[in-house]
């Protein structure tokens, strides 16, 4: 006889748990499936964990989570072959309660975050697939497992299965999605001494930096690569759409190489041993991509409902809010126990609402207009450092002579007019 | 039939990292696992329950966390999972592992009858095979190791048939029930644990037991106090230089006189006695 919860929820990354710790939380009858050996297992991110979204969830989980350091700089990178731009924030004020934002290994965080699920009261099962949603009469009412007697039921089943999202598509909420929607991260996680990385970052103890990096890292293709520090490793990795990598021929594996050997770069991370490899889909097809999110007995949320603004490099803050906010819905819709689309619409029309729906919206054209016009990343990065070394190098030449020759060699490839469309398109897709 | 399995969890050696200095496993290197021949030792079990009845009990011994072997075992098909958990078991070696296993095997006794105990051939940690037979020995019971078959079970006639290893093929005995066998790999394959097993494993809270809760133990017998066995010294295996190939135009004679005269020439390494070369 197979058995009926509450709410299923498939996936055990930060959509799937905080929606799972949520509907736990307030007395409903959860069962977490997690596909890895555990929670964590199989999850990878870039390794910034936003403190606000989470606090939502657990107030005051540093305090007892898993984490690695709270960043107190943000350095930005504009690099060239062998050159760079820089800008970057320092505040102390980040290394101290309420923190900013932290690194964390997703390993050992979404291991303990599942846990505190389980201590709410939610049924967690691990190295289990559900290869689809059950459907009766055009209603979600459980799912199938890979497992002998794998069927298992519920009033509501959350999809929080990442960014294939097989059962979303199953169920003909999105197609495949395309090449330019979709970003391949690869990334490695190198073990260094936590003297070393004090030392080489320029930070005390238990303060961290993250680093993004923009242009030559990714040949000029549409994507950034970063550097995080851990306690005692490095998170370091590069992105582009799938697109890019198409059209530029590009391996992955390749393009991380060539960062770890950047000479900027390399100083940084030099006598790393690998101690993990990993390689992820993004999506990032932003507001445009965003697909059916409920239906009768389902909802969608994370990855899967492509809540990722690629442009400020967050994703599981969204993920987390999503699943926080389908478990509120869950627990209203529990009240008048009706489970149908109509009632469960509430959840896309606070996502909507909320900074998820505002931000992606905001965004809705950046990746396209980035994508479609090589040129931000190919010429202006390249640009900036041409600028910054004729502006800087002493060779007595009058600084006013040097600002005209600037100003021309930064028109010169794409004429005034050409900049100034660039601008002003640049301008309107972020704006 | 009551069948009682004991099990292990162990760090997970394909992975694990041995101290260069020390020359002992960093367990933090590793993540705990149930120890893979008691995998099978259990699976067994639910075999045989399926087929004859009864229950499968899961007993342990180690830290807290052990419970999470338990509960893989629920996942297989035990019933029920004891661990008995205390700092005063710690720095058991074998002799005091099995003596404080078989004081809670016989506080098990005192409620249900155990006709079968089974265990896995060996711990993938330390490889030495002793706590199955000592247990038996305690319990005096036959201890029948290396099981790859069980042939015949007779619980009526308490009787069983089992196929054993040894090393040059196998053989076939009868033993009398209850009593002990420790099982090889071959034995059998864990089958995919079906769904609901699944979920009853992820809410299954095994029963801890503290020394406290067994009788009559003999403290001197427990942990480090209860343990003859001295580590002298660990160091990792020689590298082998790999083997010399003899061919010798295919002559076996002189390949056998090479032989003989390499072993002449080597005969330090006869003489030697172990772990002082």
């Amino acid at each position: 006889m197979s058995e009926k919860f509450d709410v299923i929820v498939v996936g055990a990354g930060p959509a799937g748990t905080s929606c799972a710790y949520t509907c736990a939380k307030n007395g409903l009858n959860v069962l977490l499936i997690e596909r890895g050996e555990f929670p964590g297992a199989k999850n990878v991110m870039g390794g910034i964990l936003y403190r606000k979204q989470m606090e939502e969830i657990i107030p005051e989980f540093w305090k007892e989570a898993p984490l690695e350091r709270p960043v107190i700089e943000q350095r930005f990178w504009f690099l060239d072959k062998e050159s760079m731009v820089t800008t970057s924030y320092k505040g102390l004020e980040w290394g101290k309660e309420p923190y900013n934002n932290f690194t964390v290994l997703r390993a050992k965080f979404d291991k303990w975050f599942a846990q505190k699920a389980v201590e709410q009261g939610a049924t967690l099962i691990n190295e289990t697939v559900v290869t689809e949603c059950i459907v009766e009469d055009g209603k979600v009412i459980g799912v199938r497992t890979d497992r002998p007697d794998g069927d298992v039921y519920a009033d509501v089943v959350v999809l929080a299965d990442g960014v294939n999202s097989l059962l979303a598509k199953k169920l003909g909420f999105h197609k495949e999605w395309k090449p330019d929607q979709v970003a391949l991260t690869v990334m490695e996680v190198l073990k260094l001494p936590k003297k070393t990385i004090n030392e080489r970052f320029n930070v005390g103890e238990n303060q961290g930096v993250s680093i993004e990096i923009f242009g030559d890292a990714t040949k000029g293709a549409l994507g950034t690569a970063f550097l995080y520090t851990n306690q005692d490793s490095l998170n370091i990795g590069v992105g582009t759409t799938l697109s890019g990598m198409i059209k530029k021929k590009m391996k992955p594996h390749k393009l991380l190489n060539e960062l770890k050997e950047h000479p900027m770069v390399k100083p940084y991370i030099e006598g790393g041993e690998t101690v993990e490899y990993l390689a992820h889909l993004i999506p990032e097809g932003g507001y445009k991509a965003i697909p059916k999110l409920v239906g009768d007995g389902v909802i969608v949320t994370g990855d899967a409902a492509q809540f990722v603004n690629a442009i400020h490099r967050e994703g599981s803050n969204m993920a987390m809010s999503s699943g926080k906010i389908a478990a509120e819905t869950i627990v209203r819709a529990k009240e008048v126990n009706d489970f149908s689309e109509r009632t469960l619409d509430v959840y896309r029309t606070t996502i909507y609402d909320s900074f998820i729906g505002k931000d992606l919206k905001k965004y809705k054209d950046a990746a396209h207009t980035f994508e479609e016009h090589p040129q931000y990343f190919e010429q202006y990065v390249p640009l900036m450092n041409q600028a910054m070394n004729t502006f800087f190098t002493v060779d007595g030449t009058a600084k006013w002579d040097k600002q005209k020759k600037i100003m021309k060699s930064l028109t010169a490839g794409r004429g005034k007019l050409g900049v100034a469309k660039d601008l002003y398109r640049a301008w309107k897709a972020v704006k | 039939m009551n069948i009682l399995v004991c099990i292990k969890q162990v760090p997970d050696t394909k992975i694990i990292k041995v101290n260069p200095k020390t020359n002992t496993l960093d367990r933090s290197s590793a993540p705990a696992i149930l120890n893979p021949y008691d995998a099978h030792a259990v699976e067994e079990a639910v075999r045989l329950k399926k087929i004859h009845g009864g229950k499968v009990v899961v007993l342990s011994m180690g830290p807290p966390q052990a419970k999470e072997a338990i509960k893989k075992c629920v996942e297989i098909g035990a019933d029920e999972g004891y661990l008995i958990s205390d700092r005063r078991f710690a720095g058991a070696d074998t002799l005091a592992t099995s003596y404080a296993l078989y004081k809670a095997i016989q506080k098990l006794m005192d409620e249900d009858g155990i006709d079968l105990v089974l265990c896995g051939k060996h711990a993938i940690d330390g490889d030495t095979g002793q706590v199955g037979p000592g247990i038996a020995r305690r319990m005096e019971i036959p201890p029948l190791t290396n099981v790859i078959k069980v042939e015949e079970v007779d619980p009526a006639e308490k009787m069983i048939k089992v196929r054993r290893k040894i090393e040059n093929g196998y053989e076939i005995i009868q033993s009398t029930l209850p009593c002990l066998l420790t099982v090889e790999k071959e034995i059998n394959e864990v089958a995919y644990s079906p769904l609901p097993n699944m979920l009853r494993a992820a809410r299954y809270n095994p029963i801890v037991w503290t020394v406290d809760d067994l009788k009559d133990v003999d403290m001197k017998q427990l942990g480090l106090k209860g343990s003859p066995t001295i580590v002298g010294k660990m160091w990792p295996p020689a590298k082998s230089d790999g083997a010399q190939m003899l061919d010798d135009e295919g002559d076996v004679k002189k390949q056998a006189e090479k032989i003989v005269s390499l072993v002449l020439e080597k005969r330090e390494l006869f003489e030697a006695k172990g772990g002082e070369r």
